[in-house]
């Protein structure tokens, strides 16, 4: 029975499959002959590359793009999409256990069939993959050359032995994961964010390392899929960047889940024993080991700036900050830029997309956009998802700007009690005095939803006051933000009749 | 006094002799060290002691003790603590002028692989030097009490705690060195930073109390601009010591607000969060309420009525961001007393009407949990009582009453210097 099973689910995995790599790398593919001069040519074909190919394709220059492996880069392939395909699946078998929390029955024997997501995870990656396609970009107009691409000079590449010569080049190699120095753990096997969506059975007991964004998603992930997770995280608490609230939300949320959770904790080696992995972990001076069946390693990325003869074209770099660019994106030589993970210290998808255009743009049409002016929202898409735009108070306090912040927890939100998403917050920080939004962290199980109404009002300066105006449909989880604008307006109703008071009573 | 006033005052009476017997019976004469808990074979914890110091002066006032017996209990302490090894070795009681958050009640000896403790020796150095100023007669062992007070001030090595970020370190071990936590923006340790400025010995950097407020949270929840901290116990324990009435920093004076005040809204904070009830725990409401520091059921995670609920150990507690497993800690509301009475006091008779069972001999428990099946009907009651718990109703049972701790540490020049090096400004000061 089961090899009768099995067999068209491989057949089915295998459709899938050479759909994705006709998008992505056709087999049959043969990069084209260069044309004299590029005006732009792109190292790296992931949300940076592409991004920038097609705006300066389509404003009309002549674009070569290469890439080493597959067009679509870590985010389609490895990272966002296929990472958050997973997260739906085990959302839904958390709301299964958790039925009776919305007024359902838990259904009987949940029976969690980890490669039936892991299937439709790739059938997805392959459906997003076609926006992405080496068909696309070359009707595009933009020579696609598959290959180690090299500089030879400042102003030339050289790929599969041919030159392509540039006005311009972007830097686009994107980032991989990191190897922690953990003695053991190359010899043992480990899972990275690369290989993870490979698998096909979920590990019975799955040690991950890390707590920062990747390390909370993929154990949650792997918890409600059915792993006995555990995270060791070496700090007192997840997401160190993050507000303490906001990491004190998820910590419950990751015990609550089951997740055996072991803060302020280093992995310090790993054996093998039979057939499982011994985690060896240190708390300050406590010792512990645990057996585990494999381990996920999420404690951040590397940029990918090997190999590419930077040396050559008089680029410089740093290891582990990668290519050095300034705020316009321009590298230590003025006709190469950079953008996205290989430069950028905030490794997103859409800040690699953002700051490619913006690099393409101050390449080939003199413009003097700025990154340091972009406004960049971020998502831990664990549940409840943590999002976060502008500054921390934290930021704002060691620059000396007062800041006030209006806080509406989502237990005081009619949409989130209804919906029974009552954890998290929404907490804007705003100049003192002022109504000018710094920045904003939404803890909600939409957070990553949520979050962009607050870019758009940093983005084009619309302050709290202006947002308490703004009628928003009822009921809805976004209404806590104008919930917080109202909390806004109160405070400073009251003070404006304190003062008035105050100087009626003088009078 | 009319009598409900007298009723009133024979409650809190009741409540806060009750706190005050704890002292006199688990304090070991011979050393002046007093147990962490009533359970059996307790440590010592040091911020008991500090506390029983600090009660000693209470107890005297209101005759529950004699003052040659107060005096002998305290110089004990001083003495234990003067002449106790101090190194790097973990055999040591102290280092660099702290000690060991819990130590052996009768061999003064570290237990349990703990940690010098900053905040702890802090409250244990606070009621040093609440002893010091309170006995001030010019007999041979009230002086001893103030020179050995002032000796064991002045041997504190506050700048050797700061971490490289400005702020001060938690805690520190002989093996592994200093803890990777800080003492970082608004929490109970704003005493440590005023009485670590005012060392003439080894003070705090000049800007580590600015570089702390960095870390600050000034927040409208519910309708209430306070500075924020989720715990009750923050807004409580420097208070029983320093009146912070009318005496701003430069963080207070731009939001025109003092901490004393925001101690208020604190209170209020804690009273929005139980009638809202986010998570659906039993017992909460209007009148109950104090998610705190205290003790708790243990860590399991438990299905009760279709809800996963996790439950945790000693635990600081807080809203409205959690954690929150269902325990309140009864002490909350006495604490809280000098804040906001309107509140507090409706708050003490509603645990006195409703879990009568869970006072037992007038003596308040760490923590109990309704939501949580217990050994009672009330659900799950911590066992025994807690020295921390039982000084913070001393203190602030008498700083409501009296002020007296208030005014003893108002004389303090320490507490003056800490709090003027720190840019406190105005009132008292």
């Amino acid at each position: 029975m089961h090899h009768d099973e099995s067999q068209p689910q491989q057949r089915r995995q295998e459709r899938i499959y050479r759909a994705l790599m006709q998008n992505l790398h056709p087999l049959a593919w043969r990069n084209p002959q260069p044309v004299d001069m590029y005006n732009l040519v792109v190292l790296g074909a992931g949300p940076a590359g592409l991004a920038a190919a097609s705006s300066a394709a389509a404003m009309g220059a002549k674009v070569a793009i290469v890439e080493r492996n597959v067009l679509g880069g870590n985010s389609l392939n490895v990272g966002s999409v296929p990472s958050k395909t997973i997260y739906r699946t085990s959302r839904l078998y958390a709301d299964m256990r958790d039925a009776e929390n919305f007024g359902g029955q838990v259904p009987d024997n949940i029976r969690i069939d980890f490669a039936s997501a892991m299937e439709r995870m790739r059938r997805i990656r392959t459906r997003l993959s076609r926006y992405e396609s080496v068909e696309r970009m070359s009707a595009a107009g933009i020579d696609v050359f598959f290959g180690e691409g090299r500089f030879t000079g400042p102003r030339a590449i050289t790929i599969d032995g041919k030159a392509l010569r540039f006005k311009k080049a972007l830097i686009a190699t994107g980032s991989r994961p990191v190897t922690p120095m953990i003695p053991g753990l190359t010899e043992t096997g480990y899972l990275t964010d690369k290989n993870v969506f490979d698998l096909n059975e979920c590990p019975h007991r799955l040690m991950v390392v890390g707590g920062g964004p990747l390390g909370c998603e993929g154990a949650q992930a792997f918890c409600r899929l059915g792993a006995h997770v555990v995270i060791a995280q070496n700090n007192p608490t997840f997401l160190p960047g993050e507000e303490r609230d906001a990491a004190q939300i998820l910590c419950d949320a990751l015990i609550r889940d089951g997740i055996e959770v072991h803060l302020n904790t280093k992995v310090v080696g790993v054996r093998l024993d039979g057939g499982q992995k011994l985690v060896d972990l240190v708390c300050v001076d406590l010792k512990k080991t645990i057996a585990v069946d494999a381990i996920l390693v999420g404690v951040g990325r590397a940029p990918n700036v090997e190999g590419m003869n930077l040396e050559a074209a008089g680029v410089d770099y740093d290891t582990a900050a990668g290519v050095r660019v300034n705020d316009f994106l321009q590298t230590t030589n003025p006709n190469i830029y950079a953008a996205g993970d290989v430069c950028l210290e905030q490794k997103f998808t859409h800040t690699a997309a953002a700051s490619a255009r913006i690099a393409a743009q101050n390449a080939l049409f003199l413009g003097r956009k700025r990154y340091s002016a972009l406004t960049i929202p971020w998502c831990t898409y664990t549940d409840p998802e943590i999002a976060h735009v502008g500054l921390y108070a934290r930021q704002a306090c060691e620059r000396h700007i007062p800041v006030e912040t209006f806080t509406i927890l989502m237990h005081d939100v009619d949409r989130a009690i209804a919906d029974g998403e009552e954890e998290g917050f929404v907490k804007i920080h705003l100049r003192g005095g002022t109504d000018r939004i710094l920045g904003a962290t939404i803890v909600a199980r939409h957070a990553g939803e949520m979050i962009n109404a607050l870019s758009l009002a940093i983005n084009a300066k619309i302050g709290l006051h202006a947002m308490a105006q703004v009628i928003y449909a009822y009921p809805t989880q976004a209404e806590a933000i104008k919930m917080a604008a109202d909390a806004y307006n109160r405070t400073r109703r009251k003070s404006i009749l304190k003062f008035l008071s105050s100087r009626w009573l003088n009078w | 006094m009319n009598e409900r006033q007298s009723e009133t005052e024979d409650l809190l009476d009741g409540f806060q002799r009750a706190a005050f017997g704890y002292f006199l019976e688990r304090t070991n004469p011979a050393n002046g060290l007093v147990a962490d808990t009533s359970l059996d074979g307790s440590p010592a914890s040091i911020a008991s002691v500090g506390f029983a110091l600090s009660s000693f002066p209470v107890g005297v006032e209101r005759g529950w003790i004699v003052r040659a017996d107060a005096v002998a209990r305290t110089l004990a302490a001083l003495r234990f603590f003067w002449n106790g090894e101090q190194s790097d070795k973990p055999e040591a009681i102290g280092y660099k002028g702290f000690y060991y958050h819990f130590l052996d009640m009768h061999s003064g000896k570290r237990v349990w692989n703990c940690e010098v403790s900053l905040i702890d020796t802090t409250l244990l150095v606070a009621g040093i030097l609440t002893a010091a100023v309170y006995f001030d007669a010019q007999t041979p062992d009230e002086t001893e009490i103030r020179e050995l007070a002032d000796a064991l001030y002045r041997r504190v090595d506050w700048r050797w705690a700061e971490s490289g970020k400005g702020t001060v370190t938690q805690g520190w071990k002989p093996h592994s060195g200093f803890l990777h936590y800080d003492w970082d923006g608004y929490n109970e340790a704003m005493i440590l930073y005023i009485l670590g400025l005012a060392s003439p010995t080894h003070p705090l950097s000049e800007n580590s109390y600015a570089v702390r407020t960095t870390g600050y949270q000034w927040e409208n929840i519910y309708d209430i601009d306070f500075l924020y901290a989720g715990p009750l116990f923050i807004h409580q324990f420097s208070h029983a010591w320093i009146d912070f009435r009318g005496i701003r920093d430069p963080f207070m004076r731009e939001k025109d607000c003092d901490y004393f005040e925001n101690s208020r809204r604190a209170t209020y904070i804690q009273r929005e969060y139980a009638e809202r009830n986010p998570h659906g725990f039993d017992g909460y409401g209007k009148d109950c309420w104090g998610v705190n520091a205290c003790d708790g059921p243990g860590e399991k995670l438990l299905e009760i009525d279709g809800k996963w609920r996790k439950f945790s150990g000693y635990a600081a507690r807080g809203v409205p961001f959690g954690p929150d497993d269902g325990t309140i800690a009864p002490w909350s509301a006495l604490a809280s007393l000098p804040f906001a009475p309107e509140i507090a006091f409706p708050a003490l008779q509603h645990l006195c009407e409703q879990y009568p069972e869970i006072v037992r001999d007038c003596r308040m428990p760490s923590g109990f949990n309704p939501t949580l099946p217990g050994k009672g009907r009330y659900g799950w009651v911590s066992d025994g009582f807690y020295g921390l718990s039982q000084g913070i109703i001393v203190l602030m049972v008498e700083n409501h009453r009296s002020g007296l701790i208030w005014k003893l540490m108002r004389q303090c020049r320490y507490i003056r210097e800490g709090l003027r090096r720190g840019g406190f400004r105005g009132g008292w000061l």
